[in-house]
């Protein structure tokens, strides 16, 4: 018996032993390779290619691992709800930040991102989108990694026509060219319209599913005047104003006037679509979506693609709905897996880092990269791109996010396509549904304090 | 040395009987990974999700869950839009089930008919319910397209003159019905096929003998030796009805508006898509789930009733 028991005091010392070397060792191993999650597509292919640098300047290889778009957020989100360390960082959705700072998912980056100089390199816009939570807080949870917004693409074989043109000045008294406010836009995809010919004036997004109609929308509902709410996060009066009746109105105007029949549950990879089949004079589009317009083995027309920003509505004022995101590390990992994720994103930010994945075909949000010259012209869109960047505003980013988009999706989507009520009955319901959410998530303030809870 | 020899085999009989593993461990050992396994992915989850029901819980805040005991429920039955939905779903089971059976029953019927290539038609007939339904519904969408579309063509209405069926909310929900119906026919058929290859040859002769119209020997021999099969193909199509997500996400998203916004879809939006309400979506899972258990319970009384009357 007592021989047993000896054995078992040693067997258990050898293990303490073990443990307690074991657990220095590992934290003094340095960490040799990190992995990032993104979306699938283009420019995590880019994101894949520019980490190459990073492991032979510091030694740690980089795995860009990507998710299909339908996935992607269910994925980050099984992640967070198990606490897990799957992956390092994510390049998140804007919208996503309220709810990951608040729930604790990601690492604040705050001190980080200031004490670098970080966060003086990208432009305001995207640190407050893509970084900042609460808006106007001074906090930040990212790194804007991704920039883009909408943008529109055009025909310039069909633009630039002389009898096309000739017919344009005839009948609307002012040269057919990029459109300068919505209005001169419906003109001209009204003119463009020719279903004989099977072309019609413009793909605009329709979708229901995620959140494709209401990107679209707010493009011409800022430029109308209409807000998603008012100062202190009341939509009542804000969503629901003249201009964002106006504003919605149109929107069901140019889809049943000019958009293909058959666009009535469309997205970026359908408005490319009817673009590339010559279907549409013009398409509505994240500015991500639109290399796969300026290559010629995708698209026939890819020559006499031009890109312009979203026109000014009534207001004089132009705005471009928000994509893109931001680099965030999951608040999950070890310490030493933090600190070599911020080491990671410290290289990312530098200026010729960032240069380079401009070149790649990566949006930066480099704020002299944006403006210098090779970025402008190494793409046919980038100059749009940049103009848009400086216009740009977001749907909600707070925890309810879903919720409010739930709700916008649905009533925008019965009016629009489904031609259901009226446009004020639609955003009547829009403003209430949105008010008894934010009420009940505590976001409506009583009186007007300094900062904003939601992304405008 | 007597004594020493009986207790040695006495030493030996208990080990072997130590050894030696009785039939009863056997199927215990057989059965205890499949149970644990049961227990651990089916068993612990149904009620887990129970116990969710009742609590304000979100699955990825990393906050425990708090007991709200039936404020879910109430919430759930209180929201208008969610009996739209309820009566929204009803109406596609009803519809789509009910021409499901019809021409399954037909199908059936006519190729219960020996001719030559009638194996080969069958299997083709099978083709849909093999498909993956998000397929289908893709598939579907570009038939429904007015533009480009081949259906419209067939119905002698080519663009532009062709309806926009996904974009109408009057049309939408017949479109997710036909395309259900296109799809799951063949699995109705194929239930009927067997209960009508089952029937008794003598059966439709003593018709014969008596005299009996083609009618009579349809209500009086063929539906009733079918029916018990029939009313499983229903009972699982009624059921799949209402867990029907796939071919509206392909098809329509939910939309026009919320005009195809079945329960599954919408309880899908309240458990995922951003939202993560895991107490509200595991309550209104329940609802569903209750609903369709009461449905198959109408149906299996039914079914026993049938049998009994065989």
């Amino acid at each position: 018996m007592s021989k047993k028991l000896h054995l078992l005091v040693v067997f258990a010392l050898l293990i303490g032993l073990v443990g307690a070397f074991a657990q220095p060792a590992a934290a003094q191993q340095p960490v040799k390779e990190l992995t990032i999650l993104w979306a699938e597509w283009d420019p995590a292919v880019y994101l894949a290619e520019l980490m190459k640098d990073y492991e032979k300047e510091a030694g740690v290889k980089v795995t860009v691992k990507q998710e299909p778009w339908g996935s992607f957020l269910d994925v980050v989100s099984k992640e967070w709800a198990a606490k897990g360390t799957a992956f390092d960082l994510v390049v998140g959705d804007s919208q996503w930040l309220g709810q990951a700072a608040t729930q604790g998912h990601y690492v604040e980056l705050t001190d980080f991102l200031k004490e670098t100089g970080l966060a003086e390199t990208v432009t305001e816009a995207t640190l407050k989108y893509y970084a900042e939570y609460p808006t106007g807080s001074g906090r930040y949870w990212a790194f804007p990694t991704e920039g883009d917004a909408n943008g529109m693409a055009y025909r310039k074989d069909l633009f630039e026509d002389p009898d096309e043109m000739a017919a344009f000045k005839e009948k609307y008294g002012y040269d057919l060219g990029v459109p300068k406010t919505w209005a001169e836009l419906m003109d001209i995809a009204k003119f463009f319209t020719r279903p004989d010919q099977n072309l019609y004036g413009v793909a605009i997004y329709t979708q229901k599913d995620y959140d494709a109609i209401t990107m679209g929308f707010q493009n011409v509902m800022w430029g109308f005047g209409g807000e998603w709410a008012d100062e202190n996060n009341d939509p009542r009066g804000a969503i629901n104003s003249p201009g964002a009746v106006e504003a919605l109105e149109f929107y069901r105007e140019l889809w049943t006037c000019c958009a293909p029949p058959g666009s009535s549950n469309i997205f970026f990879p359908e408005v490319n679509n009817y673009f590339i089949s010559g279907q549409v004079a013009m398409g509505m589009n994240y500015f991500a979506f639109f290399p796969a317009l300026a290559n010629p083995a995708t698209n026939p027309y890819a020559e006499v693609t031009g890109y312009f920003a979203m026109p000014a509505g009534p207001t004089g004022k132009r705005y471009a709905a928000l994509g893109g995101q931001g680099m965030s590390i999951n608040a999950y990992l070890p310490p030493e897996r933090i600190e070599a994720a911020k080491e990671l994103i410290k290289w990312f930010g530098r200026e010729d880092v960032q240069m380079k994945w401009a070149l790649l075909g990566g949006y930066t949000c480099n704020k002299k990269v944006l403006a210098s010259p090779e970025f402008l012209e190494v793409a046919p869109f980038n100059a749009a791109f940049a103009e848009s960047m400086e216009m740009v505003k977001d749907f909600w980013n707070v925890p309810v996010y879903a919720d409010l988009l739930e709700v916008a999706q649905r009533e925008l989507h019965a009016y629009v396509v489904g031609g259901e009520g009226t446009a004020k009955e639609r955003l009547d319901i829009i403003a209430e549904e949105h008010y008894k959410i934010l009420s009940a998530a505590g976001l409506i303030k009583e009186a007007a304090p300094a900062a904003t809870e939601t992304a405008q | 040395m007597t004594a020493t020899t009986a207790l040695q085999a006495e030493k030996v009989a208990q080990r072997r009987q130590v050894r030696r593993i009785s039939d009863k461990t056997i199927q215990t050992a057989f059965i205890l990974p499949t149970m644990m396994l049961l227990i651990l992915w089916n068993i612990f989850p149904l009620f887990y999700s129970l116990y969710l029901s009742f609590t304000e819980y979100s699955v990825i805040t990393g906050t425990p869950p708090r007991w709200v005991g039936f404020e879910n429920y109430r919430n759930i039955l209180s929201d208008p839009l969610i009996w739209k939905y309820f009566a929204l779903t009803g109406r596609f089971a009803l519809l789509s089930v009910g021409l499901q059976t019809i021409i399954g029953f037909v199908m059936a019927m006519i190729v219960r008919a020996k001719f030559r290539g009638s194996g080969f038609i069958t299997t083709l007939i099978l083709i849909p319910m093999m498909l993956s339904p998000v397929v289908v519904g893709k598939f579907w969408a570009m038939i429904y397209n007015p533009t480009f579309g081949p259906l419209n063509y067939l119905l002698g209405m080519p663009p532009p003159r062709g309806p926009d069926w996904l974009a109408n909310p009057q049309f939408a929900l017949w479109a997710v019905v036909l395309v259900d119906v296109w799809m799951w026919s063949p699995f109705v058929m194929l239930l009927c096929l067997s209960g009508l290859k089952a029937i008794p040859e003598y059966l439709y002769e003593a018709a014969a003998i008596d005299r009996a119209s083609a009618w009579f020997q349809f209500w009086r021999i063929t539906l009733p030796q079918v029916a018990p099969l029939l009313m499983i193909a229903i009972l699982f199509r009624t059921i799949e009805a209402f867990k029907q997500f796939d071919v509206v996400m392909g098809l329509t998203g939910g939309g026009p508006g919320d005009a195809t916004e079945l329960v599954a879809v919408k309880l899908y939006r309240i458990a995922f898509l951003g939202r993560f309400d895991t107490g509200i979506a595991s309550a209104f899972a329940y609802i569903v789930l209750i609903i369709i258990v009461a449905i198959s319970n109408l149906y299996i009384r039914y079914l026993n009733r049938l049998r009994g009357e065989a």
